[in-house]
């Protein structure tokens, strides 16, 4: 006999990580705009999306990693390099349309990401290794093709640079596409076959293997994944901020990551979802938002941010442990 | 008859494979590897440049990773258990805040020593009891750590510096033996070297450490108190970033909140590079002081070459997936001679 009361209904929806996240954006909300109602004004919610398109799109590939046992730390270094590679495309050739050094950027970090992954499933090298090894030769690589200079603001064309910033029914392109990120990759976790294979892989590895999952063909496609989408985030970061540095995304790594763990994507591998990821994102930026609004020093928010992911870890762990604990419980009888 | 020669020919050919599988075994030790590689390197500099092997050079090229080196010691006795700090940076950082802070109140060098170590203690003991209590992994924790501890040195120095150090406090990270060209701090880096191989390759701790990181499961059978020990690890690693932090200090002079920025990643690279497996259980503290001689003189060499440090990024970026690449490709290479030779009995 099921149990259909409310209350019971409140607390399964509560279980589910992205329904607790959001109570607790939202129970964030209150006193940050009691104390500064224009926070929630359209103009600056706009602001924040526009500020955490990027990252979200970021967080999605390294989510995959995540999810499949690994981590990426050369996804800054990717965002650089490609980042880089489209502006000087951009500067040498104006009349390239946006849409075609997105494609671009995307190639080009597919081709890192690749890399990255080849080693990993063939090499056997813990991605933790390959990517500390491939984020110092991708920064190298992105100070050798600029040979150390930079791509400033009119070095480029003004469709690169306005691109992000058009609107198409009110929204930006920006959003748009990390809108479309996240429908592609939400359908892709659920409904594909590898989304799935990338959750069993993650999961258990070698039950997956015994069930006929390529392990290796899946820990490819996680980094062929992050970084193609890495790819993508540079090309439009470039255009976003109209310049392209060499030390551009240094250390987004960790906010992507920290965007994962808010998102209640487990380290251990196999669980967790995208819609998560992106409430993750979402929480980090109204956080950091918010800081001037509590009158907060900008120089607190690195604090701010390590406190929140430790505060999302501890709540993630004990609640992962009880459910366990249950578990086992009813398996007891 | 036929028979019996065919026994003999077999029987010659194990003994000269053995003599040859032993060589091969020998010189197929990373140890001996990265040894080969450090000696190679220092022929090839030689040969492009005279200021190279020069006694003050090559002492004066120490101040350069002598710190690093340091961090990469107690870092070892992390990774041999499988876990991993990429927070010492930022303990580094916090540790350099609080030593600039009180050396401006007016702080004697005694204390600002003790406030060092007693910041980094408390702060890889932290790092320790959420790893081991909550069960979470490592570097989960210390990636949140990492922006925890150094958000606080932003949060409180802002874009200040600190500048005021009592008058030879300079020592630690700048001065030299007296009497001799060989700088403190790589005096300090060998006696280290020294007490931590003690401890790893001739103590029961030391064993009991490789017994964690091949089976924490079994090693927790046994009777090995394996999240105490593993506190203790992290505990001692905050230590020891207490005290780089004063050497660091005391080399600059100046403290700021991005001091040490990117040492976690240069760091781990130079255990890993040392021949410690990233999953545990595997390596030595001679491997890691060869690996980091190397890194700390291919850089001084290049850069004596005026090679860029771009490029200086990217060969070490190399040399760490070569040196975790190389040694699988030899296990492997190993294990079919074995199979060859198996199937020859």
């Amino acid at each position: 006999m099921p149990d259909l009361s409310f209350s019971s209904f409140v607390k399964k929806a509560l279980a589910r990580r992205e329904a607790a996240l959001t109570l607790l954006l939202v129970v964030l909300l209150v006193p940050i705009s009691i104390r500064s109602p224009q926070f929630l004004s359209a103009k600056n919610i706009s602001t924040i999306l526009n500020d955490m398109a990027i990252l979200s799109i970021v967080a999605i590939g390294e989510f995959y990693v995540i999810l499949a046992n690994g981590i990426d730390l050369s996804v800054g270094s990717i965002i650089a390099f490609t980042g880089m590679a489209t502006g000087m495309i951009n500067e040498a050739n104006p009349t390239v349309s946006p849409l075609l050094l997105l494609l671009a950027g995307m190639g080009i970090g597919m081709v890192m990401g690749l890399f990255n992954g080849v080693l990993v499933a063939y090499g056997k090298i813990p991605p933790i290794i390959t990517t500390l090894g491939t984020v110092n030769i991708y920064r190298g690589l992105t100070f050798l093709l600029s040979g150390g200079t930079w791509v400033t603001a009119h070095e480029m064309s003004k469709t690169y640079i306005d691109f992000p910033r058009n609107t198409f029914l009110g929204v930006s392109n920006l959003l748009w596409i990390a809108i479309l990120v996240i429908a592609v990759f939400y359908y892709f976790s659920r409904y594909t076959r590898t989304g799935r294979e990338v959750y069993a892989i993650g999961g258990n590895p070698t039950a997956a293997k015994f069930v006929g999952v390529n392990e290796n063909r899946v820990r490819v496609v996680v980094f062929l994944i992050s970084g193609t989408l890495c790819g993508l985030a540079g090309a439009l970061w470039t255009a976003r901020y109209a310049s392209a540095v060499n030390e551009m995304a240094t250390g987004f790594e960790m906010q992507a990551v920290a965007a994962c763990v808010l998102g209640g994507v487990n380290f251990a591998g196999g669980s967790g979802g995208i819609i998560g990821v992106v409430i993750g994102t979402l929480f980090l930026g109204v956080v950091t938002n918010a800081l001037p609004v509590i009158y907060l020093s900008v120089f607190w928010q690195t604090f701010v941010q390590g406190l929140i992911i430790l505060i999302a870890l501890t709540l993630n762990t004990i609640s992962d442990q009880r459910k366990t604990k249950k578990l086992l419980a009813q398996r007891r009888g | 008859m036929a028979e019996k020669r065919d026994l003999m020919t077999k029987s010659r050919l194990i003994d000269e494979m053995s003599v040859k599988n032993r060589l091969i075994e020998y010189f197929t030790q990373w140890e001996v590897l990265l040894s080969i590689i450090i000696v190679l390197v220092f022929i090839f500099f030689t040969t492009r440049t005279p200021y190279f092997l020069d006694w003050f050079n090559l002492m004066n090229a120490t101040f350069q990773f002598s710190e690093k080196a340091i961090m990469a010691l107690p870092m070892i006795f992390i990774i041999m258990c499988g876990d991993i700090d990429i927070s010492i940076a930022s303990i580094i950082a916090l540790c350099a805040y609080v030593v600039g802070n009180a050396a401006q109140g007016g702080a004697s060098i005694p204390s600002l020593i003790f406030l060092a170590l007693l910041v980094g203690t408390l702060a890889g003991l932290f790092n320790g009891v959420m790893i081991t209590a909550l069960e979470m992994p490592a570097i989960a924790v210390t990636l949140a750590t990492q922006s925890l501890f150094r958000g606080i040195a932003i949060g409180l120095l802002g874009d200040q510096a600190r500048t005021d150090f009592p008058e030879n406090f300079g020592f630690f990270g700048q001065q030299f033996i007296p009497g001799t060209i060989i700088p403190f701090e790589f005096v300090l880096y060998l006696v280290l070297v020294l007490l931590f191989a003690f401890i790893l390759h001739k103590t029961t701790y030391g064993r009991r450490l490789y017994a964690i990181g091949n089976s924490a499961e079994a090693a927790r059978f046994s009777g090995i108190k394996v999240k105490t020990m593993r506190v203790i690890n992290f505990t001692v690693t905050g230590f020891f970033c207490g005290l780089t932090s004063i050497l660091l200090a005391s080399r600059i002079l100046s403290v700021r909140s991005n001091i040490a920025t990117g040492w976690d990643l240069e760091i781990i690279t130079l255990v890993v590079l040392g021949g410690v497996a990233i999953t545990g259980g595997k390596g030595s503290v001679y491997g890691v002081f060869i690996g980091s001689m190397l890194v700390g003189y291919l850089k001084f060499g290049m850069g004596l070459l005026k090679f860029s440090g771009t490029l200086m990024t990217i060969v070490i970026g190399l040399l760490l997936i070569i040196a975790v690449l190389l040694p699988r490709l030899l296990d492997m290479y190993k294990a079919n001679r074995k199979l060859r030779l198996q199937q020859l009995g």
